[in-house]
């Protein structure tokens, strides 16, 4: 009777397992596989080449390690600069203010807007020959700040990591004001019974209790971030030259430029672990700042 | 009782299945494709084709380009091709999907009443489609693809802003001199000088692959794909000098290197580029962007005075034969009326894109003329039998990218090209 009940149990999570198993686990046993193989994902033969692939992009793939950096900057950007402005906005929405059902909704219009509109768009803004941002920057007298935004090496990269940003501050923002919304009001009201001001407040209630959301927004910025590409591809195509190149475009072009599908999952292999790597270390960086 | 509506159910797809095709009926023939503009015509051929013939051709269109791509792959390693498909990438893809069996041979189709399958098409668009003997993809010689449209890129003149700059409308420049001369006169002027779409890497490597040809004639570049002459050579860093000297007079627009085809459409259609570096498709899309455009196009002036210039043409869309298609031989019929001159001429008309069918071209507009005048001037790398690593064709382009946007001098790239040359033969050895 007991194995008859076990077995419906199992039999109830079957689905489940069946689906994790098809879509999770052995897409990425067949990715790591593929990743030792030389490949060109027409012909039936593969080529074993055991390490290879890894060896390459460790040692001789210098574009590689550029594009993981430029994509390091652009995120290093929207931890900064996205999430200070979503928290900010968040903090200001969280108040008793004038429309702020409003302000939450023109917060989030951004990250649900194409990414390929929204990249051609801002392209359009900042042309460097007939574009908006130039054109406002001569009217306010200041023509020497006039330039390729996108075509200079000096500014593609920083200009492509805001507009990143800005597409996608509304996540953070409703993320930090749910967990905003989560704080006991009584707690700020204990606190001024007690004396405390408002930046004592914040320094001592809602940064303590906002650290788990905000480890959350940082690790979700992280991923999102280091895998963004579509934004980029329809503001600069990865150019000039390599300046605004990121892992993805990078497997892209192993995948359908050169052809080589192994070297490509080698490269998905290696980028996955540094993303997982990096969110192990937030989690355990966040784990040590809440138990202090 | 309750069981009834599901046995039911199964009953009716079990005889469903076994159904089949109406016996003595006429095969449909499907075909994947992904071209966009020219799907309507393609749908009004293929109810005509029905009409005349009484097979059913269902052109599916699978758009864009890109996604058409992996689709085609999945369905390559599936074995789930249908009858008719194109190939979309380098030749070195095709020669993987002849290798795989995925593609009937048609010489024999080809060569078939004194071969004037053959004899009607451009043989610089056959080509495309060819693998000739001792080609080094391994592949048995013949020809595997149809070509139902054909292309050449050129640069295109605003004769307006010609006149506006003080130029001769009707003279465009001869020579590389002459075009950095009128470099200065468009900075002066304040205008955009050259357009093109050089965010993709493919356009860039077009217009180097034509000084190439142009400075050091066809066998030297064919050489050094092969390895036997390195980048560094003196020529090759003067094909990359040609870039600087082109940035440094002010003949290229602000910004190219990040601009996407369609903003450089834009602009030269809406007169504020000088010159653009476009493909015969331009006539359609600059047609419908602004109908009153004055331009001409030119072959790039010439910078050698050894070789003559070659541009890139012959390669414009192709049909393939599914070599496992159960429709093959209606296939083959289908795509052998499709190139004939009364549909070739309804393509070209309809969809302003150069025909495949030599016969057809006495039908174009005197602009499309242009273009299709100059074909025996065309090269193109899926003609060449060799290839270069794509690795290295990057390397080349990205680095023209540095040389324009100052960061990098011909020499330097020149040495990175050959660097990545050297890693890749080795990489193949």
């Amino acid at each position: 009777m007991r194995f008859k009940a076990t077995l419906e149990n199992y039999v109830f999570v079957l689905p489940a397992v069946l689906i994790f198993l098809i879509f999770y686990v052995i897409p990425f046993i067949w990715v790591f596989q593929l990743g030792l193989f030389d490949w060109d994902g027409i012909l039936p033969t593969k080529t074993f080449v055991g390490l290879d692939n890894f060896k390459e992009i460790f040692f001789q793939d210098k574009i590689w390690w550029q594009s993981m950096l430029n994509a390091g900057w652009i995120t290093f950007i929207a931890l900064t600069l996205q999430n200070a402005v979503a928290f900010l906005l968040a903090m200001a929405c969280n108040r008793e203010i004038k429309l702020k059902h409003f302000y939450r909704l023109i917060f989030f219009i951004p990250p649900v807007l194409s990414e390929v509109v929204v990249g051609l768009v801002w392209q359009w803004i900042l042309d460097g020959n007939y574009g908006l941002l130039n054109g406002w920057l001569v009217q306010l007298g200041l023509p020497n700040l006039v330039r390729n935004w996108l075509s200079d090496p000096n500014t593609a990269l920083t200009t492509v990591a805001i507009v990143h940003s800005w597409k996608g501050f509304g996540w953070g923002f409703l993320i930090f004001l749910a967990g905003l919304q989560t704080i006991p009001r009584e707690f700020y009201e204990a606190a001024r019974v007690d004396g405390a001001n408002a930046w004592d407040s914040f320094r001592k209630i809602t940064i303590p209790l906002m650290v788990p959301v905000a480890v959350l927004v940082a690790i979700l910025t992280v991923l999102g971030t280091m895998q963004a590409f579509v934004l980029i591809t329809a503001m600069t195509g990865g150019g000039p030259a390599y300046h605004t190149q990121v892992p993805v475009l990078r497997i892209l072009a192993s995948m359908r430029g050169s052809s080589r599908f192994g070297y490509a999952c080698a490269q998905g292999i290696n980028f996955g672990l540094i993303l997982m790597a990096i969110s192990f270390i937030q989690y355990r960086f966040s784990r040590k700042a809440r138990n202090t | 009782m309750r069981k009834f509506p599901v046995f039911y159910i199964l009953f009716l797809l079990i005889f469903a299945g076994c159904s089949g095709a109406n016996k003595g009926s006429k095969p449909s023939v499907t075909v994947w494709h992904w071209m966009t503009d020219r799907d309507p015509a393609f749908q009004e051929l293929a109810k005509k084709y029905e009409t005349d013939t009484g097979i059913k051709i269902n052109f599916e269109l699978y758009a864009p380009s890109d996604a058409y791509s992996q689709k085609v792959r999945a369905a390559a390693q599936g074995q789930n091709l249908p009858d008719i498909y194109g190939i979309l990438g380098e030749k070195r893809d095709f020669s993987s999907f002849v290798k795989a069996g995925h593609v009937l041979e048609l010489t024999p189709y080809m060569e078939e009443s004194g071969a004037a399958w053959k004899n009607a098409l451009f043989a610089k668009a056959l080509a495309i489609n060819e693998f000739r003997e001792g080609n080094s993809y391994g592949v048995k010689p013949g020809i595997y693809g149809v070509p139902i449209d054909t292309m050449t890129i050129q640069m295109l003149y605003n004769k307006d802003l010609f006149r506006q700059l003080g130029l001769d409308p009707d003279s465009p420049p001869k020579t590389f001199q002459e075009f950095l001369d009128i470099g200065k006169k468009i900075k002066q002027a304040n205008l955009q000088g050259l357009v093109s779409g050089w965010d993709e890497t493919w356009i860039i490597d077009s217009l180097a692959s034509n000084y190439a040809f142009n400075i050091m004639g066809e066998g030297k570049v064919m050489a050094t794909i092969r390895g036997e002459v390195p980048y560094t050579d003196p020529d090759w860093i003067r094909v990359l000098a040609i870039f600087k000297e082109m940035q440094d007079s002010g003949v290229l627009a602000n910004g190219l290197v990040t601009m996407i085809n369609k903003t450089a459409e834009q602009l030269f259609a809406n007169g504020r580029a000088v010159f653009a570096f476009n493909g015969s498709w331009c006539v359609n899309v600059y047609k419908g962007m602004n109908p009153d455009l004055n331009y001409g196009a030119m072959i790039p002036p010439s910078a050698g005075d050894k070789y003559p210039m070659t541009i890139w043409g012959g390669a414009g869309s192709s049909f393939m034969v599914n070599l496992r298609s159960k429709n093959m031989e209606e296939a083959v019929k289908f795509l052998r009326w499709l190139t004939d001159k009364d549909q070739q001429v309804y393509l070209a008309q309809s969809t302003n894109n150069l025909p495949a069918n030599k016969e057809s071209l006495s039908k174009l507009s005197p602009l499309l003329s242009q273009f299709a005048y100059v074909m025996e001037h065309t090269t193109h790398p899926s003609a060449w039998g060799i290839s270069e690593f794509p690795q290295v064709i990057e390397a080349i382009d990205k680095g023209i990218q540095s040389i324009i946007i100052g960061e990098k001098s011909p020499e330097q790239v020149a040495q990175e090209v050959q660097r990545m040359k050297e890693r890749e033969s080795a990489r193949k050895r």
